[in-house]
């Protein structure tokens, strides 16, 4: 049978994922059990979800650049008002969300760049967040913290998690009929307008998806570190983007892959765990990160040439 | 003639008009869709064929005139879609990222539910299987993995499939085009079969062997009118011709009608290996005619990289391009008109890589009086001038430079009449004084300004027209190709 150009996308982050892995156990044999897995994964898990919210956005063609803003600004709601009065942490999280749905309708309708918008949003988020908790501080919701270090038989929670992610938002976004509209509107928006298709709708409810699963990775930051700060994800932005890249989706086309958008952030989480085993200084290692990025983009870069190449043949 | 008029009314678009700017699309156009027949429709670029088939399908509303879905007064794209109205249009719209299925599932809005993958699937195999017996799809790839001329065949057959209604009326824009002769053939013989069960097509082709072996009426349009409505026994390719021509004018212009001879300035070897070879001497104004989007852009953009590499722009320039989309790669839209005249030319403004101002105004001033832009100071914002104004300016910045060739790419698209006579009066002038135009219009009227042209077909040249030849017949006659798809 025939390799789908779906599947050659996604051998290389698994690739490079099994790699990483590989170099990180030949360093470290200790790493090799359940404790050792779950601590270098661990952290991978909110990173994971923002990625895939980033990769919503990414599916109708828009880059959201408040997403490591956003993320601060729920993880400050999740360990004071979530924790302290459920009801209002649960609404202004719904608020959140119909906020993302409107940026969606108004990047929509007024054909505004996305990366200007959620420029502008970000600063709003990383206020509000400030507002919220101007110091660092709050505490974990119990029930967060609880399903964060939960302890599965076998397999550690991170791994688990991260199954579980991949497995639903492939659901959603590779399965469903919502998906399909939505890479729709990323391959080839008028035709799914000519449809008949309200493309309007469409991004308003991808952007509103995207928000849920930012929600989600802020409440499972906060039930990693128990305590939450306003600036405590904003590397989440860049890294949320480099995950979706790494993991084989692309910035225009709708060409997504939720399963590689994971692999991607567990990638980029293990590269850093990588590079401290390696004995590389701090001060080198976002440069040597950056390497490793590099790297694996060329590599793909270099396939999609010679998938390319047959194809014309 | 009795018996058409008792057939039902599928779509009827009436003295349309629609306007884009100064261009007139559409000027008062009629067409009538019954149930049960192929309409052809022929005309020449820009007479208006692809705007009607927008406001059929509801893409556009028309500004004035009727439109009726089954004699039912409605608008818009889903009035059209209810109404049975499906489109195929020239350039693909199926969306490459998504497999066969997904994208039937986004044409069709009543696939849903509980396993409408299989479903979707079977529908496009059983249509393609009807449409292309024999064809070799793998319906479970995704679009991208696909060859043109199976995205073409999928995207037909979608359009053609139905669920729980099948489509009343199926506009085809150019299918052929990127089939070989046998699909396209398969094709035809689907059309007539889809006919005859009762449905309408309404087919647009540039092979006019097929429009004339496929369709019971012809309609032919010309600058967004229609010109001749009859049952298609009533033609052949040759009445056919000239019905999309105009009836021949009075030259208004006397032009070289020696042939140069001796090096070419410029020059190309045939393009994709047939057809035949370009050249062109100092001192010409050459044409690159055809039907839009037959390879002309391309031939330009080639020529100029040809003495002009992509990666380390040379020096000295020796060819300047006027590009055709004004907003997409023309103006500047911030600076100012002087800024967007100059800015080709700013080597031979500045001393010492720093712009001498005083030169660069006396520059603005002298090509302000020269082609007439028309505004009170040349510091003012591009955008501020009128489209053909704008264009002016695209052209001065050409012509400002040094360059001894120059590439024009359409540019006279939007532009009025007024403007274009004095254009055209500025071309004639600068050929005169040894420059060399090359110029791609999907005009007529400015093909006929030129002193040779070359026509385009399917990314090749075909003919070579000289001086009196250049005739919008003849233009026409080697832009359709008569028999089968080439």
């Amino acid at each position: 049978m025939k390799i789908s150009s779906g599947t050659i996308r996604l051998i290389i982050p698994a690739a490079s994922l099994a790699l990483l892995l590989a170099a990180v156990f030949y360093m470290q044999p200790r790493a090799m059990s359940y404790t050792g897995l779950n601590l270098l994964f661990n952290l991978a898990v909110p990173i994971a979800l923002a990625t895939i919210a980033q990769m919503l956005i990414m599916s109708v063609n828009d880059l959201d650049l408040s997403m490591g803003t956003f993320v601060s600004f729920c993880a400050c709601v999740a360990a004071t008002v979530l924790q302290t009065s459920p009801v209002l942490g649960v609404l202004i999280f719904i608020g959140a969300i119909l906020a993302y749905a409107a940026i969606g309708v108004v990047i929509h309708m007024r054909e505004l760049p996305s990366i200007v918008v959620t420029l502008g949003m970000s600063f709003v988020w990383g206020g509000l967040a400030v507002l919220i908790l101007p110091s660092p501080g709050g505490t974990a919701p119990t029930w967060a913290r609880w399903v964060m270090t939960a302890k599965p038989p076998l397999v550690p929670m991170a791994i688990v998690a991260s199954i579980v992610i991949a497995a639903v938002t492939h659901y959603i976004v590779m399965r469903s009929s919502f998906g399909v509209l939505m890479r729709g509107v990323g391959g080839n928006n008028r035709s799914v307008e000519r449809a008949g298709w309200s493309v309007l709708g469409l991004r308003a409810a991808t952007y509103a998806l995207a928000g849920f699963f930012a929600i989600l990775s802020g409440i499972a930051l906060v039930g990693l570190t128990t305590s939450a700060d306003a600036n405590i994800a904003l590397r989440y932005t860049l890294l949320s983007i480099a995950g979706v890249i790494l993991g084989g989706g692309e910035f225009v086309g709708g060409k997504v892959s939720p399963i590689g958008a994971v692999i991607g952030a567990l990638t980029l989480t293990l590269a850093g765990s990588f590079l401290s085993f390696m004995r590389i200084s701090p001060d080198w290692q976002i440069g040597a990160q950056g390497a490793i990025l590099i790297v694996v983009l060329a590599l793909r870069l270099a396939l999609n040439r010679l998938e390319k190449r047959e194809k014309s043949q | 003639m009795t018996q058409i008029l008792k057939r039902e009314e599928v779509v009827a678009a009436r003295g349309v008009r629609i306007t884009f700017g100064a261009v007139k699309a559409l000027d008062g156009a009629d067409l009538v869709i019954h149930a049960g027949e192929c309409v052809g429709l022929v005309g020449h670029n820009g007479a208006g064929k692809s705007t009607i088939v927008n406001v059929i399908n509801g893409g556009l509303t028309p500004h004035e005139g009727s439109l009726t879905y089954g004699g039912r007064d409605e608008r818009g794209i889903s009035a059209a879609r209810a109404n049975g109205v499906r489109c195929v249009f020239q350039e693909l719209s199926l969306c490459p990222n998504l497999t066969v299925n997904e994208n039937a599932r986004i044409m069709h809005a009543d696939l849903k539910g509980w396993n409408w993958r299989s479903r979707a699937l079977s529908l496009v195999k059983t249509q393609l299987q009807e449409i292309f017996p024999g064809h070799a799809i793998d319906c479970d790839s995704t679009i991208d993995d696909l060859s043109i001329a199976e995205r073409q065949m999928v995207e037909i057959a979608i359009s053609f499939a139905g669920t729980d209604k099948k489509p009343k009326l199926v506009i085809l824009d150019e299918p052929t085009s990127s089939l070989d002769a046998g699909l396209a053939a398969q094709l035809m013989a689907y059309i007539r079969k889809f006919v005859t069960e009762g449905g309408s097509v309404l087919l647009i082709s540039h092979i006019l062997g097929e429009i004339l072996s496929t369709s019971s009426r012809i309609v032919v349009m010309k600058d967004g009118r229609v010109v001749a409505d009859r049952a298609a026994g009533d033609f052949n390719t040759h009445s056919l011709v000239e019905a999309m021509g105009n009836v021949v004018r009075e030259q208004e212009f006397s032009r070289k009608t020696t042939r140069k001879t001796g090096t070419p300035a410029l020059s190309m070897p045939p393009r994709r290996g047939h057809g035949l070879a370009f050249e062109a001497h100092r001192g010409e104004l050459i044409g690159l005619a055809g039907l839009g989007g037959h390879g002309q852009t391309e031939a330009l953009l080639d020529l100029y990289l040809g003495r002009n590499s992509n990666w380390w722009p040379t020096a000295a320039k020796e060819i300047a391009f006027v590009a055709g989309d004004r907003s997409l790669n023309g103006t500047f839209p911030l600076w100012s008109i002087l800024k967007n005249l100059s800015i080709a030319s700013l080597g031979q403004l500045s001393s010492r890589k720093m712009i001498d101002d005083g030169r660069e105004q006396a520059l603005g001033e002298s090509w302000k009086k020269r082609i007439e832009i028309r505004t009170p100071d040349m510091g003012n914002r591009i955008l501020s001038l009128s489209g053909g104004n704008q264009q002016k300016v695209l052209f001065a910045r050409a012509l400002a430079t040094t360059a001894s060739i120059v590439l024009m790419d359409d540019p006279m698209r939007g532009v009025d009449i007024g403007t274009k006579q004095e254009v055209y009066e500025i071309l004639r002038s600068e050929a005169a004084s040894g420059r060399t135009f090359i110029w791609y219009s999907t005009e007529m009227d400015e093909i006929r300004l030129c002193d040779r042209v070359y026509v385009f077909r399917e990314g090749a040249i075909v003919a070579e027209l000289v001086g009196e030849d250049i005739t919008e017949k003849n233009v026409l006659a080697a832009s359709f190709s008569e028999g089968a798809a080439a």
